[in-house]
Parts: C-alpha cells; structure tokens; sequence
C-alpha cells in the first residue's frame, strides 16, 4: 500500500473518532451517549494546549499529559500531527482537493509555492504566548481562539451539531441555541473557505498549533528531501504538497506536514523520507528575529491593554455568571480554551458561548444564561467540570457543590444571587399572585421566601346593598367571576377577612367566616405573596430567572454578586 | 453576409426568443396570481397548530363508574403492595386495563431530583402499574411527563425512566413538536394553548401517579395539579389563577385511573423539596377514579382542609368530582 493511502485511512480514522467523540458528549446511558467516552482525547493530545497551559499557569495539568508523547514524536519524525492526525488538518486537505481538482498542473503548483506570509503563523504563536507569559501584567489565554482543536470541536459541538440534529434530535431532545454560534460559524466557514483560494490556507498562513510543531521539529530525525542536488526540475513534487513547503528546491522543513504527495509525485524516485537533510538545501522556520521580539512584546502589552477595561477588576460585568467550579476569573483566563464541551454536555443548555461582555479576552468563554436552555443549572448536575479539558472548571463533586460531607464548612457553590426585580414581578408591581420563582427554588429550605400581604385592589372599595346569608349585594358593578380565583378577600369595616368563593357583577359569595352585622363598605383585596430572596441560602443557579413568567426581561434574575468563586464580589458579611 | 448574421437575428432565433420571453412572461405573471394576497396579514389569523387543527380536548379516558368503588385508602409501607391493594379493592386491574390497550402513564416528573427527596413519582409505584398493565396484556405502556427541570435529567435522576424501561414501558422525552393548541370548552384559561397531546394519539387508557406534595402557591400538589405537566409554552403565566387552571386542567383530563402516593408526604418546602427533613412518613395510598375525592382526602395528610385548597370547590361544581369523599364510601384496607 502507498504510504500516502496509509497516511489517507489515518486521517480519515482521525477524523472519525473526532466526530464520534463529539456525537457521544451527549447525556444518556446509551452506548452512543456520554458514559465513559474519552471525549477529550483529541484536545488532550494538542500539545498547544498543554504548551498555553504551561506558559499561563507555570504547570502542566495532569490530564494533558498525552501531548508529551505528540511532541516527543514530533521531534522524532517531524509535523505528523498536521498531515496525519489533525481532523482540522483533514478537512483543509480534502476541501483544498475538492475545489482545485480540475486546475491544470501548472497552477496547482504555483498555488502550492512557499510564500513569505507562511511566517505569520509563527507570530500568532508568539503574539499569543506572550499574552499569557506574564501573570503580573496580566495573563490571558487566547491559543484557543485559533488553535485548530478547540476551534474545531467549538465549530462542531456548538455549530454544526445543533444544525444538522435539527429534526432527528439524536443529541438533544430539543433545538439548542447558541448565542454567539453565529460567530464560530463564520470563523470555521471562513477557515474551510480559504482553501479555495490556497490549499491549506489555514494550516500554512494561520495555524499556531502548525507553528509549534513547525519549531519542534527541527531537530527530527527524519525528514523529506532530495537524494540528489540535481534535478530536471519538473516541479511535480510541488503539485500536491499539502504544507507549501517548497520540496524541489531549498525545502522549509518546518512547513511540511508530511503529506508524502512528493515522494508519490516524484517520477524519478528523487524524493525521500531520509535522515539526512535535503541535497537541494534546507530552511529552518523562516521567520526574522525582529518579527519574533515584535510579536512577543505586542502580546505582552496586549493583555494588559486588553484589561484596562476593568471588566476582570471593578468594572465587572454582572451577566458573566460562570459554572460551577470555575476558578476565580484570572485564573479562569489563564485555562480556558473556549472549546466549548462544558457547554455540548451542559445537559439543560444554560451554559453559553459568550460574547465580549466580560472583557475582550472572555470572547466565547463559558457563562450562563437562564432565559436559554431548559432549567438553570441542574442542583445534581456537576458536568461541565467533568468534561473541562483544562480545569477552568474544577471537577467538582456533588458534595462540594452542595456544601456536603467534608466541604460542609465551605457551604454550597454559589454562582452568584438572584435580585428580584420588583418593578417587573407581577405580586410586587401589579397585584397579581404569582411566586412561580419561589416554587422552583430547588434548595431546602427555599432560598426564596414570600412576605404575605393583602392589598385592597383597584376601584375595590364599594358599598353593601344588601347581605343575604354568605351572599354580600353590592351598589356598584365589578368584574363577575374575576375575584372567585381563590386569591381574593373581603376586608370588613370591623377589619375581619373573608375568602370570596364566587362573584356576580353585582354580588361576593364567601365560603368561610362570619359576615360582620354593622358592615356599611366592603374592600376586596387580593392576597399577594410577595417573593424575596434570602441572600444566604441563594446559590445563584437561576432556575428561578428561567422560570420566571415575565418571559422577556425577567423579574427576579441571577447576577454573579455572592459567587463563591472571587472573593471581591460577595454580599454577605 | 456571415457579418449581418451576426448583427442582426435570424427569423428563426427570433421566434424562439420570442417564444422563450413570452414563456418567461407568463410564468412570472403566474406565480404573481398564485402568490397574490390582496389583504395582508389580519387582525386574527387563523392558527393552524402543529397538527393542522386546533383540538377541542382530550379523549376520555376514564371507564364506567361503579358505585362505592370509586376510592379506595390503603395503608401500608411497601409501594408495591399497598398500590396493588388499592387497585385490587376497586375490582381489580381488570376493571381498568383490557388487552391491546395502550396506556399512558403520567407521573410526576418535574424535578431533577432523587426518588428519597420524593418530589418525584416513586420509581416503585410506576414499576408496580406497568407490571399490572402488562398482566392484563396491555399492548404497549408509555410513561411521560413535561418535565419543569431539564427533561433527560429528571426522567433520569428520579430513576423512573429506569424503573419504566426495566418494567417494558416505553419512556418519552417532551418534544417541542408533542405538543398543539387546545381549547377547553366551557373554559377561560385554556384557550388556544399548547397542550402535551402526542402521546395520547394512540392510547386508550391513562393513569395519573402524583406524589403528595405541599405547595405554596396552591397549598397542595396531588392528582389534578399533576396534569400541569401536560402544558406547554410559558405556562407559568397561569400561576396567576392557580386554582382556575388545575380546575381546568382536572375538566379537561378524563383518566381512567388516579393514584395518590401519600407513603411520604412532603410537608413543607414543595414542590421541590430538596431534604429529607422536608418529608414525614404518613404510609397511605389513595387510588381514585375521582381525582376531587382523591385530592380532598389527601390534604388531611398535609393537615389540611379541603376549603384550603378552592380549586377542589371549583372543580366539583364544574362536575370534575366530590370533595365530600367519605360520601364516596372509600374501600380501606391496611397491607404490611
């Protein structure tokens, strides 16, 4: 066999199992739903996670520890990643295969020529790096804005799923929305698009896990070249090289992505896969120093000119509700890849790409809103740390988030309190009974308490006429039927109440309680429970604001005021 | 020569663009006339729904009534057996289930919580029913409900889509397109409003199973505020009649059968609970062909009285039940 049809069954393996992973991040006890699916697998093998990790926290968390075995090897034999395993990579190749089949040989080689602007992705790399070098200026970081697998499994999770289970609703048993999945969407379809203009435009020009790769395999054992100096310089080796990495001259080495097409191509057996360096020549990155410096320091004075928002000091935004198990919003930003697999599995949907409200930086990152989704986030429910790559969000347990067992000291995981609006909710503002808030509050006891009231209701003083039995004749026409709800009372001039049980447009039937004999007025008054939220018990998971029947803005709603997780932003003393 | 024919067309091209022009005239101005609405939208469209109609209600599902076996107060610990019992004394699952039927069972499903928090439908009671209903060759059980917390995570956390599937049942997920808009007749609250009706397109038999929950707002949750669950859209709106619309809701559903699981009652903190200090043991079993009776004697377990809870008032004068239901003659029985 070939070995570029080996190297074709491999990505097309990859890239399966990618798609696959992706399927089963759905919740269920099926064999094709979550259960005990590596579906990090992918994530934790990029070695450009581990590496923005690494340079952002000064540690490398344990589970990505098979990015060390992908970076061992590439040293060893150079980018296989890129050209071998790569799902990303996968479909540039094919859709880059797909829109220049029909060119002539001679232009596909000229789209396959090595250009100067291949260096960007190294800037990139760089440029980003440095926004996470220096905790003390500010650490953000944002690899996984552009770093092929989080934006893959973003791009797949968040935008194509939800697109393509429309009908079937095989992960999911309703739509699921994604406020910012437009923008991924564009990113990703601008991204597959490029290659119409260039083979791999985003591998070659863009990719900073490609540039990682590119510098590490520099000193590989093994690597593409010549076996000759000299050639008759047919150039059909450049016909199909996937990394543009200019195989029949002076080869860049740290542009190719071992694709083996010029071996293939190569009628005269001049091309191998040697230990030796290219006879032609070889290039190493081919990016200036002074690009290099300019790059790092840019991304050094990036972050903090990213803060000077103040949206991760004061000036932070209340909307940015975080999961459960979040670390406090510097370290947070220091690991989260915006991946977007907290937010696949979050089983209810609550947990949202976000927007840029919590800074620049926060772009995609995880938060919760309640009005999306099917219920807040779930009190037995401690997915989305299950799943983070990184440990943004801790994998906490059910105790911890409920304050159980030996965290019973700590108390529960609050994600922030919900305010009642008063000027919107329906008992406070418009005299109507309610307290759908207060019903789904699921902690015990309730974190949501009502203060009883009666409140006479408009025009709701009138006359008696006349009093036969438990029936009260009224001189002025109300409502007929409106008061027989179970909600209203007849308050008598002596102060005693009464429960009406019917009403005419013309009369109030009561069911208990004694009419009073020198009864002259009567004011019908509706019982109002008026919610209010008892800010120690409040954990902030807003299945209250989900709730809430005032559908548009709502009337009682979770800020992130009292989280557990950033000491600066809490309520209680 | 060959110059004109280039400049100018011949005869033949002429007729055909003509032709094709005409055609293309023709087509445009036809479906101009197709599309053409000379009103635009009106005040009141007419809506179709998603089944195309707008239904009138439910079917009925209850069977013929037999006196003094309406309700029947079983007393006992074990679910399984004091379920069994209750049934037993109104004449036995027979009366009930016929083979081939296709019956729906409708717990309650609407929290994510575990069975020992009990503001779900035990998993034993419906283990219990869907075991009865196969043994009298029920052709198909389905258990569902219109979850309030995530639909998977409820079916799953309180252990009834387990329980069901083990039993044989067939367990469904609350789909967006399950439900179409319905009008009770004679009502004022449920109008043209989406009801859960999917799931009874092919049933002929339905089964209530209510936990015994307080309830703030409606002072107890039992078998007619269990219906609830067959709402859809933003039904919270209707918190503010609470007793019209479980009135409503009770008018609207003709069970076969209601069961009332009173083995522990959630005394306070309902309907979600979330402790077990919020439960007390009180060991009854109420199964019902009148869910008033049923949820007027239920409220004694809540120490309670049926005044406290005016939907029971407005459903029995709607013809839903009694609220006397020591009227009804209960068959009682105590299984160990």
């Amino acid at each position: 066999m070939k070995i570029t049809t080996v190297r074709r069954i491999n990505q097309l393996f990859f890239f399966a199992l990618f798609v696959w992973f992706c399927i089963v991040a759905t919740v269920g006890n099926k064999f094709w739903q979550i259960r005990n699916w590596p579906i990090n697998w992918i994530l934790q093998f990029d070695p450009l996670v581990a590496l923005g990790t690494i340079v952002s926290t000064r540690k490398f968390y344990g589970p990505l520890h098979c990015a060390l075995g992908v970076v061992i090897l590439t040293i060893i034999f150079g980018r296989f990643f890129c050209g071998w395993i790569c799902p990303f990579g996968a479909i540039h190749q094919f859709v880059g295969y797909i829109g220049n089949r029909g060119k002539k040989v001679a232009e596909k080689i000229r789209l396959n020529i090595y250009r100067k602007a291949q260096c960007v992705k190294y800037l990139i790399l760089v440029f980003f790096l440095g926004m996470a070098a220096f905790p003390s200026l500010a650490s953000s970081l944002q690899t996984g804005l552009l770093d092929p697998i989080p934006l893959l499994t973003r791009s797949f999770q968040l935008v194509l799923l939800p697109i393509f289970d429309r009908g079937a609703y095989l992960t999911s048993v309703n739509a699921r929305y994604y406020e910012f999945g437009w923008l991924i969407f564009a990113v990703f379809a601008t991204a597959v698009l490029l290659n119409l203009v260039i083979p791999r435009f985003y591998c070659r020009f863009i990719c900073p896990l490609g540039a990682f790769l590119g510098i590490i395999s520099r000193f590989s054992i093994w690597r593409i070249g010549k076996t000759k100096s000299e050639c008759i310089n047919c150039k059909i080796c450049e016909k199909a090289c996937e990394g543009g990495c200019e195989p029949s001259g002076n080869i860049k080495i740290a542009e190719c992505v071992l694709c083996f097409n010029c071996r293939d191509d190569c009628k005269h057996d001049l091309i191998a896969y040697q230990t030796v360096p290219s006879l032609a020549g070889e290039t190493q990155v081919d990016v200036s120093r002074r690009g290099v410096v300019l790059s790092f320091v840019s991304g050094v004075v990036a972050a903090p000119a990213i803060r000077l928002s103040g949206k991760v000091a004061s000036n932070w935004y209340t909307g940015v509700v975080r999961p459960p198990g979040a670390l406090a919003e510097p370290e947070f930003l220091k690991r989260c890849l915006k991946c977007g697999q907290c937010m696949r599995v979050c089983p209810t949907n609550v947990i949202q790409p976000a927007g840029i409200e919590g800074g620049l930086e926060g772009l995609w990152s995880p938060i919760l809103n309640n009005r999306i989704g099917s219920s807040g986030c779930q009190l037995n429910c401690v997915a989305c740390g299950q799943v983070c790559p990184t440990s943004a969000i801790r994998p906490i347990t059910l105790d911890e988030k409920h304050g159980l067992g030996e965290f019973a000291s700590a108390g529960p995981i609050k994600l922030g309190t919900a305010f009642v609006d008063q000027g919107r909710c329906l008992p406070w503002s418009m005299d109507k009974p309610c307290i759908v808030c207060q019903e789904n509050c699921p902690v015990s006891p309730k974190a949501i308490f009502t203060k009883d009231v009666f409140t006479t209701v408009r025009d709701g003083v009138v006359s008696i006429k006349q009093i036969t039995g438990s029936t009260i004749e009224i001189e002025r026409g109300i409502p007929a039927d409106k008061f027989r709800t179970g909600d209203y009372y007849v308050l008598f001039e002596d102060g005693s109440r009464c429960k009406i049980s019917s009403n005419t447009a013309t009369s109030v039937g009561i069911s208990e309680g004694k009419v009073p004999a020198s009864a002259g007025k009567i004011e019908i008054q509706v019982r109002l429970q008026k919610p209010c939220v008892d800010i120690e018990k409040c954990i902030g998971c807003g299945v209250c604001e989900h709730e809430c029947p005032v559908s548009g803005k709502r009337a009682i709603r979770v800020t992130a005021e009292g989280e557990t997780r950033s000491k600066d932003r809490r309520l209680l003393l | 020569m060959a110059d004109q024919n280039q400049n100018n067309l011949g005869r033949r091209q002429l007729l055909i663009r003509g032709a094709k022009a005409a055609a293309s005239i023709a087509a445009t101005v036809g479906v101009a006339r197709w599309l053409y609405d000379s009103k635009g939208p009106g005040a009141k469209e007419e809506e179709a729904g998603f089944l195309g109609t707008l239904a009138k209600g439910l079917p009925d599902f209850s069977v013929p009534r037999k006196d003094g076996q309406v309700i029947s107060i079983v007393k006992g610990e074990n679910r399984a057996k004091t379920v069994s019992k209750a049934i037993e004394l109104l004449g036995g699952i027979e009366r009930f289930i016929k083979p081939g039927d296709v019956v729906v069972i409708k717990p309650n499903v609407g929290f994510a919580t575990p069975p020992i928090l009990g503001a779900t439908t035990h998993p034993d009671v419906i283990t219990a029913i869907v075991k009865l209903c196969y043994e009298k060759k029920a052709s198909k059980v389905i258990v569902t409900d219109n979850s309030i917390n995530d639909p998977a995570s409820c079916f799953t956390i309180s252990g009834i889509s387990k329980a069901a599937s083990a039993a044989g049942a067939e367990v469904v997920m609350p789909k967006d397109s399950y439900f179409s808009p319905l009008t009770l007749e004679g009502g004022s609250l449920i109008k043209d409003w989406p009801v859960y009706c999917a799931p009874f397109a092919k049933a002929n038999k339905l089964i209530g199973i209510a936990p015994l929950k307080n309830h703030h707002r409606s002072a107890a949750s039992m078998t007619m505020k269990n219906w609830y669950g067959l709402l859809g859209g933003r039904r919270n709106v209707f918190h503010q009649d609470i007793n019209n619309i479980i009135a409503e809701l009770a008018m609207l559903v003709k069970p076969t059968l209601v069961i009332l699981d009173g083995t522990v009652t959630m005394m306070t903190n309902g309907p979600t609970g979330g402790s077990v200090s919020d439960l007390k043991k009180t060991n009854t079993m109420i199964a019902s062909c009148d869910m008033v009776a049923a949820d007027a004697f239920g409220c004694s377990l809540l120490n309670l009285k049926p005044a406290d809870l005016p939907y029971l008032a407005i459903a029995e004068k709607a013809g839903v039940g009694t609220v006397d239901y020591e009227s009804l003659k209960p068959l009682r029985a105590e299984v160990i």
